[in-house]
């Protein structure tokens, strides 16, 4: 049994307009998305500003309460539970075993309350005695190799990447059977994000953590995760091992994404195709597939017709008229 | 693998300081550097004291009344006499001009009444419960028409000094008093506004529009001229205090709502939320902490708000009515030309209010600034 | 210290020469030195890159250069000459930030593409509006004139139907063609150089792609020199020439980008290239990373800025003295490693 296992998800903001405040259409922020997290795999969800894979998220924690779909939630010896329908008071018991890892090292921390505070408040609000507290408070600094003495001080006497350590510290003080990390080093300087993919790296290896791993940038993306699923405009349009997905994308949108990312490397330029046009609003998305007007391999099909999520002979799955004649360029 | 704390250049004892400082510290730091706040809060505490001292500090019983007496100048102390320190004031000889009528007065040198402190003088409660005559300066034994009269006297005799002290007294407590009721009322209608939106968020934002949207002067003198004239001066004081909040809750509400949409969406605020925190540990552990400064700094702006209401409805005359004191009533004892002419120190009661404005307004910024350096 | 010359073939012209800048930000808590003896050169034609983390004076320099720096900050030393050795030279050091000359500089002989377009762009003018504005500001044309001009550059940046764009607010458009009409903006007073900073950063992978292929198409066509500020190690890769690496203030390494990716000298540059995420990277391939976080610029370690974390200390040398600046013109690291023994 799958750890997670999201269904059909949706998230649908209505636009309302005029004196009666008539409902005038729907922003699609999440259009029916579907994917499967297995114990200790991480799967990176990817894609541009504003296609769902914060939506995505936040209704996985149940910050949002998704519009229709279900999110299968097994904890380990527990029954398995919808996530989607659950009442936000039976919600609470099972917060423990979902954590969130946050963007922003700066915003995610109260600046008045104490470190030590900060990473064992689930345990005290979840009832764990003080004594053990302050036991699972040493086992977690030594964890995330902060030094004990952090316990006693205030968040602003931390770097953003002490602080992102922090953060993954509180993340991990319930034993949960899931983290959500969205963008966790996106804000950090370079010489730092280093630190922390490792440090993150080292807690799958140590502690078989499972992630759900939200992130725009596709190299970080490549380093941490087992899977990755493609998001374009509220739907996932490529899911695949992360070595295929690089190396033979299937879908076009994840070559141009590919294509985009510029590399470190001064030899390697020059020779990549860049997407054109720009994002499709989710409130009015195009006809058909949503990514025809920006693709260059569209037919007519494409412009009509949307294309469900096949599976491929790679193992992945993905959404495209075309996947099985397009010889796609990948990253090598 | 890298160890980041290996690494790390020791720390020194300042770093630590910095490292354990609490937010109310650090905002106490910033605090410090705001040199005009600093003065702002030492001339604030001051007035406080001459509020609660107020008594004490009077020279003269403030409503004691002095046809003899009437339109004094100010006087000024003469600390040495045969050459030795002994502060005295030269005794007034009242002189009546037969064309005008009015009194002009000459000192007379010959008669020296000493001024002595610590003298005794009229009785009243020190703090509100202990009954004493004593006062911090004054002239023993003082004869009918004799007294110091710093700012001189009004046209009933009364000694501006000392009625400005129980004035100073009056204002601040209605400003206290006041913006005590706007807060609580702002925390409560602004938290629930805040915290529950949907319809009781609309029904509340809708109220205090509607509140705001009434000319305040007509407004105030509706409801002034509805008390009974039969109250008493406390129960007027109440209803003052009840009146002047009734508009500055308003703008603690919408301080205090803001914050509290604000800070919902806050990563640490998800954080504990995801954590599995209670609604009541999230607000008064998370939420009320945060903002609490932000309402202190607010307060502090709307106080001087309060105190000018006060005054200008006194002076309007819709306010309180003698023989309460306060900075409106003396003003408006200088309302007419005549006596502006004839009188002008009685203007002196201008420059309390106008100081303590000022004070509090540079006060709430430099509060406001270092509560929240980003803002 | 090591040297090579700067370019492979013969170098062009010096576009921009700045020499031993330094600026502080005094406040009451002290003295922050963000720039400390800065040099380098900006060829005419070419892209000269500036990477580094934050607080390493990167944006500082831009802003420096365009006398844009806002109290508490002043330039206390350092000559920034524009065409060095030619009729047109001339030490932007040494103008007063509001004069007459310092405005035909900025937006006339230099134009600067921001993070955030908005900062350029005012919300209650047209798109046109703006851009007719900043072509009347370097160029004595009429308002028709200015107008074909500023349609004419829209063209130029490649928004699509830029006769009826021309018209619309700048909320009205996406953060890509925002970023579009910045570059009309930034190129309406037909510069020689362009500084550029951090113009992607804030807008999307294929958003960027896009950005910087305009950006390159640009400049040949026009043949400007660009000065582009970025903390991307692939963006540097995919568009300079030249690369001045910065660290708390100080260069610490240049060199044209294939000897720099291919064999850099400082130990930062090295240890930097490592910590870059890479797209080509093995699954759960680890990265070698730098020790700590960047300090401070008020509290700059004493010696080589660098020395706390670097793991490839000489000795106490680095603790103890500053290394030598890379000499201007040419290539080289800001390190005791480096230098030739006596």
């Amino acid at each position: 049994m799958n750890l997670l296992e999201v269904q059909d998800l949706q998230k649908h903001y209505p636009i309302h307009a005029g004196l009666l405040r008539r409902e005038v259409g729907r922003v699609r922020a999440v259009d029916g998305v579907s994917f499967q997290i297995a114990r200790g795999e991480t799967l990176a969800l990817v894609g541009e500003s504003g296609c769902g894979k914060t939506t995505v998220s936040r209704c996985i924690l149940r910050a949002l309460t998704p519009t229709s779909g279900a999110i299968r939630f097994t904890p380990e010896n527990g029954r398995a539970v919808d996530l989607a329908t659950l009442p936000k008071r039976q919600m609470r018991p099972l917060r423990r075993h979902i954590q969130m890892i946050f963007q922003d090292p700066y915003a995610s921390l109260n600046p008045r309350m104490m470190v030590g505070d900060i990473i064992t408040e689930p345990l005290k609000v979840n009832g764990v005695p003080a004594a053990e507290r302050r036991e699972r408070l040493m086992e977690l600094l030594e964890l995330v190799q902060m030094p004990p003495g952090s316990r006693t001080r205030f968040p602003h006497a931390f770097s953003g990447g002490q602080r992102q350590r922090i953060g993954i510290a509180r993340a991990l003080a319930l034993h949960p059977q899931l983290i959500v990390a969205d963008e966790p080093v996106s804000a950090l300087d370079v010489s730092v994000q280093a630190q922390i993919i490792n440090l993150l790296l080292d807690l799958q290896d140590r502690l078989g953590l499972s992630m759900l791993f939200v992130a725009h940038d596709l190299s970080v993306v490549r380093h941490v995760s087992d899977r990755v699923a493609v998001m374009y405009v509220g739907r996932i349009v490529e899911v695949a091992p992360t070595d295929a997905l690089y190396r033979a994308p299937r879908h076009p949108y994840t070559e141009a994404l590919l294509a985009a990312v510029p590399a470190p490397d001064p030899n390697r330029q020059h020779r990549r195709r860049v997407a054109q046009g720009e994002v499709a609003d989710p409130a009015r998305p195009p006809p058909g597939c949503a990514f025809h007007p920006r693709c260059p391999y569209t037919v007519d099909r494409c412009r009509t017709e949307r294309p469900e999520l096949a599976a491929t002979e790679s193992g992945g799955w993905v959404s495209c008229h075309r996947a099985r004649e397009l010889e796609l360029a990948g990253v090598r | 693998m890298s160890v980041t704390v290996a690494n790390d250049p020791p720390v020194t004892a300042p770093e630590v300081r910095f490292a354990q400082a609490t937010q109310l510290q650090l905002t106490w730091w910033r605090f410090r550097r705001h040199k005009l706040a600093l003065a702002s809060l030492v001339l604030v505490v001051l007035f406080y004291l001459v509020a609660i001292f107020a008594d004490f500090l009077a020279a003269n019983d403030p409503h004691a009344t002095d046809a003899r007496r009437s339109f004094i100048p100010p006087q000024g102390i003469h600390l040495f006499d045969e050459g030795g320190f002994n502060p005295h004031v030269y005794g007034l000889k009242g002189v009546r001009d037969m064309r005008t009528f009015k009194l002009s007065y000459t000192p007379d040198a010959s008669r020296k009444l000493p001024v002595r402190l610590f003298v005794r003088g009229y009785d009243y409660d020190l703090l509100g419960f202990i009954p004493t005559s004593i006062h911090l300066f004054g002239i023993d034994d003082a004869g009918p028409g004799e007294g110091v009269f710093l700012f001189g006297t009004d046209q009933l005799g009364r000694d501006l000094y000392s009625r400005m002290m129980v004035a100073t007294r009056v204002s601040l407590s209605i400003g206290l008093a006041g913006v005590t009721l706007s807060l609580f009322l702002g925390v409560l209608l602004g938290g629930i506004s805040g915290l529950y939106g949907g319809w009781v968020d609309t029904l509340i934002q809708r109220l205090i529009e509607l509140l705001r949207s009434v000319p305040t002067i007509p407004l105030w003198m509706g409801l002034a001229a509805a008390l009974p004239n039969t109250w008493s001066v406390t129960q007027v004081y109440f209803a003052i205090t009840l009146i002047i909040s009734l508009i500055g809750w308003t703008d603690l509400a919408r301080v205090v709502r803001g914050r509290f949409l604000a800070l919902r969406e806050e990563d640490f605020v998800i954080a504990a939320e995801l954590a599995g925190a209670s609604q009541g540990r999230i607000i008064f552990r998370h939420m009320l902490p945060s903002f609490a400064s932000h309402v202190i700094a607010a307060t502090t702006l709307a106080l001087p708000a309060m105190i000018i209401s006060e005054t200008s409805l006194s002076f309007l005359g819709l306010g309180l009515r003698p023989p309460a004191v306060s900075w409106g009533i003396l003003l408006q004892d200088a309302q007419n030309i005549q006596v502006l002419s004839g009188a002008p120190w009685l203007l002196l009661a201008a420059v309390p209010v106008t100081v303590v404005i000022l004070a509090f307004n540079f006060l709430g910024d430099g509060l406001r600034d270092a509560a929240d350096p980003y803002g | 210290m090591l040297q090579t010359p700067m370019a492979d073939h013969a170098a062009p012209a010096v576009a921009l020469a700045v020499r031993d800048l330094a600026v502080q930000f005094r406040s009451e808590q002290g003295v922050v030195r963000a720039l400390d003896g800065v040099s380098f050169d900006l060829h005419a034609g070419r892209t000269l890159g500036i990477v580094g983390e934050s607080g390493c004076g990167k944006s500082v320099t831009a802003r420096s250069i365009l006398r844009l720096i806002d109290h508490p900050g002043i330039i206390t030393g350092g000559r920034m000459v524009l065409d060095p050795s030619t009729p047109r030279e001339i030490d932007l050091a040494s103008l007063d930030p509001e004069s007459r000359q310092m405005r035909e500089v900025r937006g006339g002989r230099i134009g600067l593409i921001f993070q955030e377009p908005m900062t350029a762009l005012s919300v209650h003018y047209t798109v046109g509006n703006q851009l007719i504005e900043a072509v009347r500001q370097h160029h004595s044309v009429s308002v028709a004139e200015a107008r074909n001009r500023a349609t004419e550059l829209l063209r130029d940046v490649g928004i699509p139907r830029p006769e009826t764009r021309i018209d619309a607010y700048p909320f009205e458009l996406s953060g890509g063609l925002r970023q579009r009409v910045g570059i009309a903006m930034a190129l309406a007073g037909d510069p020689d150089i362009v500084i550029a900073d951090e113009p992607t950063t804030a807008l999307d992978v294929t958003t960027q792609a896009q950005i910087l292929s305009l950006l390159r198409g640009l400049q040949e066509a026009k043949n400007i020199s660009l000065m582009l500020i970025t903390h991307d190690m692939g963006v540097i890769a995919e568009m300079a020439d030249e690369v001045t690496v910065m660290y708390l203030g100080r260069v610490v390494e240049v060199a044209p980008v294939r000897q720099l990716f291919a064999a850099p000298r400082h130990p930062y540059t090295r240890a930097l290239l490592r910590a870059v995420p890479s797209i080509l990277a093995r699954p759960r391939q680890r990265l070698s990373t730098i020790g700590g976080a960047v300090p401070h610029p008020g509290s700059r370690p004493f010696g080589c800025s660098f020395h706390p974390r670097c793991a490839e200390r000489v000795g106490a040398v680095c603790m103890e003295r500053i290394p030598d600046p890379v000499p201007p013109g040419q290539a080289g690291a800001s390190c005791f490693r480096t230098e030739v023994p006596a």
